[in-house]
């Protein structure tokens, strides 16, 4: 509510905001439609004229699409499901009652502002080597031949690495999840003789819902153009390489740009499929 | 009130509870202490925990050798210019989106939201086209300006949830106190906004400072911040651990502190508040 | 000075008119509260006054020009807020402050009014604390401070007293009474509870759904209310209403006859009930009688001393002499 003079300058004020980010948004998004329409190779004759859907169509045929779709799944799946899972188990523990209580949270929060390519680097050398990683140590402690992760159990590794970047965002948002149950109802629960599986299962599962689809839906637009754990291990060789990846080999690596935006044009409407559903209830909660 | 918790329970709790948190920080925990190990100590056999002779060389050499000054400060220059820059852009627009609100507001919230959606790969090639043109590849200036286009969603979206929490009565007693609208802004809103517009920076600086696909694509050599300095480690020269553990806890360190200060905003933030 | 004229003023949100064609003049110095139920318009009209709100259509005279493009800052009113809005990050001192510091006024004048109005309002220990450290009456009392300091030409009060409890609701009554009292101000005063109504005004305006139902002095309202929003708005306990036969004996087609107006006995009377609910306040009784075949309830009032008991039947005699009389249209018959 307010006057005609106030909503003008309102106007204004978030015209700056509005412009830019049209901008971000329509600028790029022309180009890349522009693009996967042509047959454009910046370093091999340049702009080839148009070719109609021909990249559209090569893209999803050719031999590493469905493998790509494939990492691409499994990486996202593998990470969603052990962040989501130890990320319950995690908050309800965190949210007992202990000592220390403020530094356990801490330490378990640290991983989530290391930077990528840090996290990826420190996993691939100081952990995974075959030979001097501190895994490779811990194998031949127990008797075992050491494992060369990231070519032997490439996608092993990498959602290992990815998983431990995001737990803590799981965790975190569960654990704010959990702290907002109403212990009475536990308590009630409790005096109406359901045993600690039970209450968990028909009350605390239940508040959770809510918390654990938004953390499903935040990680998978974030896990699908996970790059830099990629890019500083594997190099998307060894079977990692995700659909983020092979757009940016074929845009930057190979320069065949009209093939890449296609694929980009793909990768966005992937995100916009997810994003809807997430933008949903945040828009839901807006009007509370 | 919550019925008391035997010690016993409260003892297994913390103890499980510390085994988990030290797990899960024992990387960073072994890379911090790595740094402090010779090239043959971080790689002896068994591994050594803490009996190992403390050095600080390994920072003098990366300093020396790859002159870790400069890409901290293009780092600096590159999170707190996005920052400070998207801020500068965000206020006024969630001012008006908090105490001007129109039948519009929440669709046009919604759709700077969705921007935040875009998948970067899908726009690789027409930034670094644009970037080419404009002679903006491999330059601090240019990364200042994508990533505070990429985190200013995250950024007005902080703001708006903050300043909402601010009474619009308190403004329209300041209009009718004879305020104007910058006196309004200056003296009533912001100091009242202060703690709401010092998480979004602290925030919004960590993912600035930890965006590891821009700055990777669109540097070389003058522009790399400290996210392209470590990847340049994944050569060989990564088989050097104790060097690579220096470089790696001088690039945390600052944000691992800064981090920790920004726990309760971090769910506000990342979630859109979704979450609360 | 302070003559508020409001001339055919309209207001719509989108296409819902919430304030329809409204005319009303506040003279120099009145004392006036508009009353009405909650969502009817009262506090949009203020704010239409204060200049937060636009008006749709027609125009706002403050003390003869028209004020109705003039912005809230200039046009010379202040107003104190049902949540005070106090600044949380100033001390009482910097918050009575403000308005004089928007002005430009110079430090040492606003150091003496400052002063003045700590003085008038009991806050002189409290000027360098936070609003955080002060309870809900010296809050309230800081902002009637910020809107005295700075001697407009009206006050206007959006429900000043709704978030203080009933005792201090009452002493804060007082005061407030006796600041128009001292400083002869117009002052404008919104609130949903007929008692402050009653008490403070000079001039009651009882809104519904936007529209005037009645203006007039507290006893005209009470005596001679236009219609039954009103009669029913105005006075405690609410006025009986009575349909059907007995209001046609009277040639009406409801008659009204508040509590305080029907004698109870318990051997004689005009019309006879069963005694429900009784409400004991010490001074006065309130019986809620049931089974007269008049309403579902009549209520009356009887002396504090009078000891009927549930199920009692006892009877009642209407004063003819106030009994209100409306038609079908629910307009009063004079």
């Amino acid at each position: 509510m307010a006057t005609q003079h106030s909503r003008s300058v309102a106007r204004l004020m978030m015209a700056p905001a509005v412009v830019l980010l049209l901008g971000w948004m329509l600028v790029p998004l022309t180009m890349t439609l522009y693009f996967s329409f042509k047959k454009y190779l910046p370093l091999r004759g340049g702009d080839l004229g148009w070719v109609g859907l021909d990249n559209y169509i090569r893209f999803v045929s050719s031999s590493s699409f469905w493998p790509a779709v494939q990492a691409t799944l499994v990486i996202v799946g593998g990470v969603l499901v052990i962040t989501v899972v130890l990320g319950i188990l995690l908050a309800m523990l965190l949210d007992q009652p202990m000592w220390g209580q403020g530094v356990v949270r801490i330490l378990v929060i640290a991983p989530f502002f290391v930077m990528p390519t840090v996290s990826a680097l420190v996993w691939k050398n100081m952990f995974m080597d075959p030979v001097n990683g501190l895994l490779a140590h811990l194998w031949r402690f127990f008797g075992a031949e050491p494992i060369s992760w990231l070519s032997e159990a490439s996608m092993t590794s990498i959602i290992m690495i990815v998983s431990w970047q995001w737990l803590p965002f799981a965790t975190l948002i569960l654990l704010t999840a959990i702290q907002s149950l109403d212990s009475e109802q536990l308590e009630a629960a409790e005096m109406d003789g359901a045993p600690v599986l039970k209450r968990f299962y028909h009350i605390v599962l239940p508040h959770l819902s809510r918390a654990i689809t938004i953390v499903i839906l935040i990680q998978t637009i974030f896990l699908l153009s996970i790059f830099a754990e990629i890019f500083v291990t594997t190099g998307g060789a060894f079977g990692t390489r995700t659909l983020t990846y092979l757009i940016f080999q074929r845009v930057l690596e190979s320069q065949n740009v009209g093939l890449g935006s296609a694929g980009g044009v793909y990768a966005i409407i992937l995100a916009n499929i997810v994003a809807i559903f997430l933008m949903r209830i945040v828009g839901k909660n807006l009007d509370a | 009130m919550a019925r008391a918790v035997t010690t016993r329970r409260k003892s297994l709790n913390t103890a499980l509870a510390w085994a988990v948190g030290l797990l899960i920080f024992f990387p960073i925990l072994w890379t911090i202490l790595t740094s402090f190990k010779t090239e043959a100590q971080a790689i002896a056999s068994p591994p050594l925990f803490l009996n190992f002779n403390w050095t600080l060389e390994n920072y003098a050499i990366v300093q020396e050798r790859s002159d870790y000054m400069r890409f901290l400060w293009n780092s600096v220059i590159i999170a707190g210019g996005s920052t400070i820059l998207g801020v500068i852009i965000a206020v006024p627009a969630a001012w008006a989106m908090a105490f001007v609100p129109s039948k519009r507001t929440k669709d046009i919230l919604l759709w700077m939201l969705s921007t935040k959606m875009l998948p970067a790969v899908g726009v690789l090639y027409p930034i670094y086209l644009l970037f080419i043109r404009l002679g903006l590849l491999d330059t601090r200036g240019g990364l200042v300006v994508v990533l505070m286009l990429i985190n200013l969603p995250i950024i007005v979206w902080m703001l708006y949830t903050y300043f909402r929490e601010i009474p619009g009565e308190i403004l329209e007693a300041a209009r009718m106190d004879g305020a104007t609208l910058k006196e309004e802004i200056l003296y009533v809103l912001t100091p009242m906004a202060i703690p709401g517009i010092a998480s979004t920076v602290l925030l919004n600086f960590i993912l600035a400072w930890n965006e590891a696909f821009w700055t990777l694509n669109l540097t070389a050599v003058d522009a790399a911040p400290l996210t392209a300095f470590i990847a340049s480690y994944s050569s060989p020269e990564g088989l050097f651990f104790a060097k690579l553990s220096a470089a790696s806890t001088m690039a945390i360190a600052p944000i691992l502190i800064l981090g920790w200060f920004s726990q309760k905003q971090l769910v506000r933030g990342l979630t859109f508040g979704a979450v609360k | 000075m302070g003559r508020i004229q409001l001339k055919s003023v309209t207001k719509s949100f989108g296409d819902v008119q919430v304030i329809p064609p409204l005319d009303l003049t506040i003279q120099d110095g009145e004392f006036t509260v508009f009353v009405g139920p909650s969502g009817c318009g009262k506090s949009t009209l203020l704010r239409l006054i204060a200049g937060l709100e636009d008006i749709t259509s027609g125009s706002i005279d403050i003390d003869g020009s028209d004020a109705t493009d003039v912005p809230p800052a200039k046009r010379g009113l202040a107003m104190v807020f049902q949540s005070y809005a106090l600044y949380p990050h100033m001390t009482v001192r910097k918050n009575i402050a403000f308005p004089l510091r928007m002005a430009k006024l110079d430090q040492a004048e606003i150091d003496k009014r400052v002063e003045g109005a700590a003085s008038v309002l009991n806050l002189t220990d409290y000027l360098d604390r936070r609003p955080g450290q002060l309870s809900g009456g010296q809050r309230q009392r800081v902002a009637i401070g910020r809107a005295i300091v700075r001697e407009p030409a009206a006050f206007l009060f959006d429900e000043p007293l709704s978030n203080l409890d009933a005792a201090l609701r009452v002493g804060m009554r007082l005061e407030i009474s006796e600041l128009h009292e001292r400083l002869a101000t117009t002052m404008i005063y919104v609130t949903h509870d007929q008692v402050e109504a009653m008490t403070m005004a000079d001039k009651i305006v009882v809104l519904q759904a936007g529209v005037i139902e009645q203006v007039g002095s507290p006893l005209e309202l009470y005596r001679t209310p236009r219609n039954l929003f009103v009669a029913g708005f105005i006075g405690s306990p609410k006025m009986n209403f009575i349909e059907g036969e007995e209001a046609a004996k009277h040639g009406a087609h409801t008659i009204g006859i508040r509590p305080e107006h029907i004698a109870v006995s318990d051997s004689e009377g005009t019309w006879s009930g069963v005694v429900g609910v009784s409400e004991h306040l010490g001074s006065d009784t309130f019986f809620h009688i049931h089974e007269t075949g008049l309403a579902d309830t009549i209520t009356v009032r009887a002396d504090g001393e009078v000891g009927f008991r549930h199920g009692d039947r006892i009877h009642l005699t209407p004063r003819a002499d106030v009994i209100h009389r409306f038609d079908a249209q629910g307009l009063r018959i004079e």
